[in-house]
């Protein structure tokens, strides 16, 4: 356990590629990830599959945050890589920038192939939002837990993304959301999470 | 100053048309520009305007050549397939001398293709939206926030030469969301007002006629060079490109739209490694910026058009350095975004003094094809 | 001493201007064209006119007709008028349309038009022949008859069989008004008027489209004297193609 991994949270630039089912609210994560960037003043883009790649049930976004003009906003070999399935595990793993950071929601996954070379962190956070009466924020419990690795914004910032991004039609879940982001923030990596 | 927010590039686009006036939307559903009519279909019924999904690509537009000759701003919006069937319309509109915007969120093509991001419709936008002796507008956004700011100014061109503007942008900067500041919005009936639209007289007048029918050929050659001249007057005042380290740069890349992010990454890069590698960024399209890669043949030795296709804004390229200094090419087609590091192998290649047109599939392609 | 004032009994519409038209000799063209004019004139509805001229004989229409005059892509006019419309409610749009330009390239805009309830008037020309272009088949020839393009006599079995046209849209909701006339003899004029009429005073009433169609006779194309061509438009197109309302949203009022 000697292998050094990038300190993130003083990136320059940070690409995070978030995957999983249609409708695990994967490509709202993203927003919430890059709402906070836009908050803190950074560059930033998202960018979703779009099209028949939708139809198979696979949703995955690009998001970029940047101190300089955002070049690609198609991440194909992302810093970070947030996997709310196998599927998308499997598809990605590959690609994650050596010394990068892979997060998997353990609810969906239980076994995977490790890369040496790439920190591993796992939330179960499916289940811990179903056990919490948060059901299907999932998505935002990872953000939370992502903020906590990566420190890409600050609880208060992402808040107020939250407020911006939860859509008028869903404003009693405003809360909600915020509480998921807070169990997330607050989850203690295990040690042995990688097994 | 309004708040910055983030928005799809289709959904800046549609907003900013808003705020640009236009009150008529009319359009066929393709991917993937589908947010973009979605967002006219949510907003304009409520502020008075028209939103109406055609029965075809070819209605859509010609419905835009009506409401357009009623004077108001209007807009479609499609995608490659949708904007060849456009063609028609588009060119009743540039010989009935109509504005209106036509935005091409550009697929893959020939054909059904692909819904992946491509350039590969630039010949037809710039070359032939429809048939006959014609241009349109063609502008070129790269970012969300020029997607908004590039439709004000489509609309403001359109009006003021009386031409058909196009916004040539494609499914990678439709679907994306950036940070973007929305233009102020301005009241259609602040607009200057168009003498020539049919009105209806209102017994004030003589009767007014949107045409583009000349059966006495002396008549309809002097409609045609009029309009020429008027091209010609536009290509001397309305061409805009952004330069990027181009002063001192011995390679100009030449870049448009989603390829001119990728190419930008790429020139940095180069430059990190203390290579002479500048960047022209065309805005418009046609009328093409040609001045800007004269000026810089003073300096550069070489340019490098990179591209989302096989290579069709080379042509302009070439065109525009007249042979004064080597062309290269390097482009992917069929949906597929190069990689920044792809680019920087071509840079180098071009600054090692190779000239080439490479495509992934044979880049062994022989020097000056 | 001044003469003494004859009452005026007939005079040119001031709908129409002055120039004289390109429609050949025994055309019904003329006919029609000053209904609408007319028609505009005694509904005052001249000054907020917009008419839409189409590909065929009538494509020049925009320099009869003295209302604003929009020229349209062949097929296209209801789709243009759709444009006109939308972009200004308070303005009186037809489009006047022949066979070949309505039911054959623009059928998807004449369809589509009418079952939006577009509020539009759609003056239609039904001649049986593509007349412009020199006497080709119609989508509206009828079985057997010889054209340039049908030189055996329109075969169905090959060519398909022609469209009736108001029947074919008075199973659609938003038609508000569907009616065939003829203009072939004085009578029958003076209810090609008040069909025309009625499809502007439907528009004025927001009822949504109208469509009048007029059977017309084209001696050029059908290669006969024009009055040769009445009696073969009597004989032939009017048994195929019966005048009548075909839909009336008032009809029971």
């Amino acid at each position: 356990m000697t292998q050094e991994y990038r300190d993130l949270s003083e990136a320059k630039e940070l690409s995070i590629l978030l995957a999983g089912f249609g409708g695990q609210g994967i490509l709202f994560a993203g927003k919430l990830v890059a709402y906070a960037g836009l908050l803190d003043g950074r560059e930033v883009s998202w960018l979703p599959s779009y099209g028949p790649e939708m139809r198979g049930g696979t949703a995955n976004c690009s998001v970029c945050l940047s101190d300089s003009p955002i070049g690609s906003p198609l991440v194909t070999d992302p810093d970070v890589l947030v996997a709310f399935n196998r599927p998308s595990y499997d598809s990605f793993i590959d690609k994650v920038k050596p010394g990068g950071l892979v997060l998997v929601d353990k609810s969906m996954i239980d076994v995977c192939p490790l890369r040496a070379d790439i920190r591993f962190e796992g939330i179960e956070a499916t289940r811990l939002a179903e056990d919490n009466e948060l059901s299907g924020l999932g998505n935002v419990v990872a953000v939370g837990k992502l903020l906590q690795l990566t420190g890409f914004s600050t609880v208060p910032q992402v808040e107020i993304a939250i407020e911006k991004s939860v859509s008028a039609k869903h404003i009693d879940l405003l809360e909600f959301n915020k509480q998921a982001l807070a169990l997330g923030f607050a989850h203690q990596s295990e040690a042995d999470c990688a097994r | 100053m309004s708040e910055k927010i983030l928005m799809k590039g289709n959904e800046a686009l549609a907003e900013a048309a808003i705020r640009a006036g236009c009150r008529h939307f009319f359009g066929y559903p393709i991917t993937p520009q589908s947010e973009l009519a979605a967002y006219m279909a949510k907003r304009l019924p409520k502020m008075g305007g028209t939103y109406l999904q055609a029965e075809s690509e070819v209605a859509a537009i010609n419905m835009v050549y009506g409401a357009s000759a009623a004077g108001v701003r209007v807009m479609t919006s499609s995608s490659s397939p949708g904007v060849s069937l456009k063609g028609e319309g588009i060119s009743y509109m540039i010989g009935a001398d109509l504005p209106g915007l036509i935005v091409n969120i550009n697929r893959g093509g020939p054909g059904l293709g692909s819904i992946q991001p491509s350039q590969a419709d630039y010949w037809m936008a710039t070359r032939a939206t429809g048939h006959g002796d014609g241009h349109v507008f063609v502008l070129a956004p790269s970012t969300v926030q020029e997607m908004a700011d590039l439709a004000r100014m489509a609309f403001d061109l359109g009006d003021r030469y009386r031409m058909p503007a196009m916004i040539l942008a494609d499914g990678l900067l439709g679907q994306m969301m950036e940070p973007v500041e929305m233009p102020d919005p301005i009241n259609p009936a602040d607009l200057p007002p168009k003498p020539w639209a049919t009105t209806g007289t209102k017994g004030e007048r003589e009767h007014n006629i949107v045409n583009s029918l000349s059966l006495v050929s002396q008549v309809l050659e002097d409609m045609v060079l009029e309009r020429n001249e008027r091209y010609q007057r536009i290509k001397e005042v309305e061409q805009i490109a952004q330069l990027e380290h181009t002063e001192d740069a011995e390679l100009v890349v030449v870049a448009y739209g989603a390829a001119s992010r990728i190419a930008r990454s790429a020139v940095n890069a180069a430059r990190e490694e203390g290579l002479k590698v500048g960047m022209i960024r065309p805005i418009t399209l046609w009328p093409f910026p040609t001045k800007a890669i004269e000026d810089v043949c003073a300096t550069a030795q070489a340019f490098l058009s990179v591209e989302l296709s096989t290579g069709q804004m080379v042509d302009d390229v070439k065109l525009a350095v007249s042979g004064r200094r080597p062309v290269s090419f390097f482009g992917h087609s069929g949906g597929i975004v190069p990689t920044p590091a792809e680019v920087l192998v071509a840079i180098k290649k071009a600054l090692a003094g190779e000239v080439f047109h490479i495509l992934p599939f044979h880049s062994k392609l022989e020097a000056g094809d | 001493m001044a003469a003494e004032k004859s009452p005026v009994l007939f005079e040119r519409t001031s709908a129409l201007t002055d120039k004289v038209t390109n429609y050949c000799p025994g055309c019904l063209h003329g006919i029609t064209q000053r209904l609408v004019a007319e028609s505009l004139d005694r509904l005052g509805l001249a000054d907020t006119a917009v008419g839409v001229s189409p590909v065929g004989c009538a494509v020049i229409a925009y320099e009869f007709y003295s209302c604003d005059m929009v020229q349209a892509a062949h097929g296209r006019a209801p789709a243009v008028a759709t444009g006109l419309k939308r972009a200004r409610p308070e303005n009186t749009i037809f489009t006047y349309q022949g066979d070949g330009d309505l039911a054959s390239i623009g059928m998807a805009e004449t369809i589509h038009a009418a079952t939006r309830g577009e509020n539009i008037t759609v003056i239609f020309i039904n001649n049986a022949i593509y007349g412009m272009t020199g006497g080709q088949m119609a989508p509206t020839t009828l079985p057997g008859q010889i054209t340039q393009t049908s030189p055996y006599g329109r075969d169905v079995k090959a060519a398909g069989n022609p469209i009736r046209v108001c029947e074919l849209l008075s199973s659609l909701d938003g038609v508000a008004l569907a009616q065939r006339v003829t203009v072939d003899t004085p009578s029958n004029v003076r209810k090609a008027a008040k069909a025309i009429r009625k499809g502007f005073e439907y528009q004025r009433e927001g009822l949504g489209f109208s469509i009048i169609e007029v059977l017309s006779s084209c001696p050029t194309n059908w290669g006969m004297t024009p009055y040769k061509a009445l009696e073969w438009l009597r004989e032939n197109m009017i048994p195929y193609y019966p005048p009548g309302v075909y839909k009336d949203v008032k009809a029971g009022e």
